[in-house]
């Protein structure tokens, strides 16, 4: 399996990317630089990780979305490319209009670091499908705008078509987004973006491994 | 308003420099002509209490700075340990407190942004941050606005450059209601082969500006941060700069680049008195002296003087000696990370730094003078009055157990920094082993090694007895590595004090130094770096003396790595270091009793060394399953802390209050399954220990009738920060 993650100036949770899916897929991901216009051939999914993209300046992911790398991107996920866009690379994806809706700031208005409960609500996708549906597991968030937000006819067709693929349980919801949402997929169902950090609950060091089957889920994709 | 340079250097003007007429007297002889406006602000800047440790430098020289693990001592931008394997950690601690008091978000996430260019400077990639935080009384109007923008601040900063924040220290006083405190600490990895120094070598190379534009910020910010304050701080804001953490991230990925490319000679950060500081340490450090021309610094602001770009402090800039032929290979990978990459001057052997602007020569001093042979000063002393010891017969046993266990949980002192560092990024990195909460910071380093971090210091100790509490701050940092299995190697120190000008604050200086001198050499614990922070005070009033210590230790097995969780039922809760008595200067005479009196815990060294090494024994060889050192609130606050982190209770046999709640050194507490094993291994050494309760599975403190729930000590301990923050108290 040949997968890739992006690197734009102030992201800075790609080596987390990189060492999880090298931990599952066995082999290293291909780094992207965010001023290449093309793909490497072959690739079954690109990754855009977590970080502050451009200091989050302007808006957070508005700037890295505009890049000539995310140009390559869109066009290859019209044609089904597996895109997962992790924490700031969910904002930057939902920037860049593969998927709908838009992140703004927590309502805490603080930043949140902590351990949250997922529920899986979607199983048929490339980053679930070794779970259950309605399992619960354990994964940490770290932002500060992961509040996921949208227009009622959209929130409608999200929650009809299943397209909602994780939503925060048991009270854990950190950020105020509607509906406990904490990650969507397309409709073609193959971009997936979530604010948690499943990068980072996937060795005993992090204490717990919940989320090492959604990685394992790309193997079976 | 341009300042021409050929204005008249008045003593009015002087003074607002900062400079006292006999140092400016001494700089008159040194030049043998008056000074240009440029030269007055460059000595200035250097000659200031922040930039040239005049008051502290002849006490600093008496710390011990050597070690067998020291690869660099004080005097760099940060120290150096080697932790084996061709591995070594850089690290330090500095302060940003005058600017986060003006401006409380900038002032401390610049804060957090110098001292991580210190790191990487010297060719760390930043693993771990750490901040210790003092505020006024919760009760002062301003305390709660200060908190809020100072854990912004060092979260903004930090999280957005990438570093896990794994400890830290909140404070609340009084005392510092006027003069907050923001140390800052940050801690790298490097290559023992390869790491960079700021002294320059060679005549005639390339001096290269890199980083982000210069601007007005932050003009003698160095200055600001040497002078008391009174009621019209606030008025110095335009002193305070502004942090780019972006830009600081650019930065550090374009440096070690850089520096894997063989491009460096000598590289300095601009921090305090930026482009003047960095380019004099480089010159005078390698004999050399600097021309600079001012024309190719990069401005993001229109027509800035010489005297503006000599003492702007903008941040995530950085200076650097180039090896020439390397020259276009360094500007393309400053290109790609879209920064600026400049020659702005040259290494001279003339030991004179000089500023060309616009075609005329701006300053002409010597480097020498002006660096590392600035002024010292032997400051006047009066040895501090010590508090009487109070006998523990003297406090009474408190009216009701339980109300006074569960008013100390929920006390500002010691409840929870949940609601802190929840704001901090923990986990980024994906090698945090141990996140704020236990007594150490853990990071895993490769496969199987790690270090801890740590930062201490017990301000009301010193306060009450400097040259004993300066050791306790040591000995606690020491212990707090111990607990989790780590062998202490290096502390960096900031010392937060008054002004020096008196001389009973000079005399709680000196005999800081001297606590903390003996117990790093006791504890076989160097000094590697430091900051001093003087003149901390407003309207006269000194903060209370804050000498932080920030300890590195190297755990050779992560997967012997002890927390302080209780693990199991039915295991034996064992005192180790003696029972509990002392109760002067302790949290339970301050909450339950509200009395801030008697001397402070003594520290016996000997002793301390001999319980932490035994600590460290127990917990390599498996015979310890949980850990946790005895500190602030005593016994009960530690114990508590253990059940709450596992949701298991524990059963105590009947205990004294002054046992309860006592402060005394050198303790930890354990849990074992074999307690008669752990026991025998603490006889052997030499150390009092014995078994005091067992860990049960109902989540509540049992201790004869008394009874408290789990549910309502965690209430207590987690409910107030969030609460006072939220003006609910």
């Amino acid at each position: 399996m040949k997968t890739a993650v992006v690197t734009f100036p102030g992201i800075n949770r790609e080596t987390d990317m990189m060492r999880a899916l090298k931990l599952v897929t066995g082999k290293a991901p291909v780094n992207l630089w965010h001023t290449e216009t093309e793909l490497p051939g072959g690739l079954d999914l690109v990754v855009v990780p977590g970080g502050f993209s451009y200091g989050d300046y302007l808006r957070c992911g508005a700037i890295a979305a505009r890049s000539p790398i995310m140009a390559a991107i869109r066009a290859k996920a019209l044609n089904g490319l597996k895109v997962l866009g992790v924490c700031n690379g969910f904002q930057i994806i939902t920037e860049a209009g593969l998927l709908p809706g838009a992140l703004v700031r927590n309502a805490s208005l603080h930043f949140v670091c902590r351990e949250v409960k997922l529920k899986v609500e979607n199983n048929r996708t490339f980053f679930t499908n070794r779970m259950k549906r309605g399992q619960i597991v354990s994964c940490p968030v770290a932002h500060g705008e992961g509040n996921y937000i949208c227009d009622a006819d959209t929130l409608k067709a999200l929650e009809a078509e299943g397209r909602v693929v994780f939503r925060y349980a048991q009270g854990t919801n950190p950020n105020g987004a509607m509906n406990d949402i904490a990650g969507i997929v397309n409709g073609a169902g193959n971009v997936i973006g979530m604010m948690p950090h499943p990068e980072n609950m996937i060795e005993p060091l992090h204490g717990k491994l919940d989320c090492l089957p959604l990685f394992e889920s790309l193997l079976a994709a | 308003m341009r300042i021409p340079n050929d204005v008249r250097i008045t003593p009015e003007l002087v003074a607002q420099h900062g400079l006292k007429p006999e140092e400016y007297q001494h700089f008159l002889d040194l030049l043998g002509r008056e000074p240009t406006i440029t030269e007055l602000g460059i000595v200035s800047a250097m000659w200031n209490e922040h930039c040239s440790y005049k008051s502290s430098k002849k006490w600093l020289k008496t710390l011990p700075t050597t070690g067998k693990r020291v690869i660099q001592g004080p005097g760099e931008n940060a120290g150096v340990v080697d932790i084996g394997d061709g591995q070594a950690i850089v690290f330090k601690m500095e302060s940003h407190n005058h600017p986060s008091f003006i401006e409380p978000y900038q002032g401390s996430a610049t804060g957090v942004g110098g001292i991580l260019r210190d790191v990487f400077t010297m060719g760390a990639r930043p693993i771990a941050a750490l901040n210790a935080l003092r505020f006024g009384d919760p009760s002062h109007p301003k305390t709660r606005h200060l908190v809020s923008g100072v854990v912004a601040g060092v979260g903004g900063y930090g999280n957005s450059f990438g570093v896990p924040t794994l400890g830290g220290e909140v404070n609340f006083h009084a005392r510092y209601n006027g003069n907050i405190l923001v140390n800052a600490m940050a801690v790298g990895l490097a290559d023992a082969d390869s790491i960079f120094y700021s002294k320059a070598k060679g005549v005639g190379l390339p001096v290269v500006y890199l980083g982000a534009k210069t601007g007005r910020d932050g003009i003698h910010g160095a200055t600001m941060a040497s002078a008391e304050f009174d009621d019209k701080a606030e008025e110095k804001r335009p002193t305070v700069q502004v942090g780019d953490p972006f830009t600081e991230k650019c930065l550090l990925e374009a440096c070690l680049e850089l520096m894997a490319s063989g491009a460096v000679i000598a590289i300095q950060d601009m921090g305090a008195a930026g482009l003047t500081c960095s380019a004099v340490e480089m010159g005078a450090k390698g004999d050399l002296g600097i021309d600079l021309d001012l024309d190719r610094v990069p401005c993001r602001e229109e027509r800035m003087t010489a005297y503006e770009m000599m003492l702007s402090e903008s941040q995530e800039r950085m200076l650097m000696v180039l090896r020439p032929e390397k020259e276009k290979e360094a500007e393309a990978i400053f290109k790609k990370w879209g920064l600026d990459f400049a020659i702005v001057g040259e290494t001279t052997n003339s030991l004179r730094f000089i500023i060309k602007h616009e075609g005329e020569v701006k300053a002409d001093l010597p480097i020498k003078q002006l660096g590392d042979e600035a002024p010292e000063y032997d400051r006047p002393w009066v040895e501090p009055k010590r508090q009487p010891v109070l006998a523990a017969q003297h406090v009474p046993a408190p009216v009701d157990l339980k109300t006074a266990i569960l008013d100390m949980m929920a006390s500002p002192a010691l409840c929870s920094r949940r609601w802190v560092w929840e704001q901090y990024d923990t986990l980024i990195q994906s090698n945090s082993a141990q996140v704020p909460g236990g007594d150490a910071g853990v990071v895993r380093i490769g496969k199987k090694k790690a270090i801890a971090v740590s930062s201490d210091v017990t301000p009301r100790y010193v306060e009450a007895d400097p040259f004993e509490g300066g050791k306790q701050a040591v000995a606690e940092c020491w212990r707090n590595l111990t607990a989790v299995g780590a062998e202490p190697l290096a502390v960096t120190d900031n010392l937060n004090f008054g002004n020096p000008e008196r001389p009973e604050i000079m005399g709680q200086l000196v005999f800081a130094i001297k606590g903390i001198g003996e117990a790093c050499r006791a504890l076989n614990f160097p000094v590697v770096s430091g900051n001093v922070s003087l003149y901390n005070e407003t309207n006269g009033q000194a903060i209370l003396p804050t000498p932080t210590i920030g300890g590195v230790g190297l755990l050779r097995d992560l997967s012997t790595m002890a927390t302080l969780a209780f693990k199991k039922a039915g295991q034996k809760v064992i005192e180790v270091g003696g029972p509990g008595g002392h109760l002067g200067q302790s949290l339970y005479l301050a909450i339950v009793h509200g009395r801030e009196e008697g001397a402070p815990p003594p520290i016996d060294l000997a002793r301390e060394k001999a319980a932490g090494d035994l600590i460290r024994s127990l917990i390599k060889t498996a015979q310890v399953s949980a850990v946790h050192d005895i500190s602030d609130g005593g016994l009960v606050t530690a114990l508590i802390e253990m059940a709450l982190a596992a949701n298991l209770g524990v059963t105590l046999d009947r205990l004294t209050p002054a046992e309860l709640f006592g402060e005394d050194q050198a303790r930890y507490v354990v849990t074992a399954r074999n307690a008669r094993a752990v026991l025998a291994a603490a006889k052997k050494a030499g150390v009092p220990a014995r078994v005091i309760g067992e860990v049960t599975a109902t989540p509540s403190l049992k201790m004869g009738r008394l009874t408290l729930s789990l549910k309502a000590l965690r209430q207590a301990h987690e409910g107030w920060f969030p609460a006072f923050m939220a003006k609910e108290l």
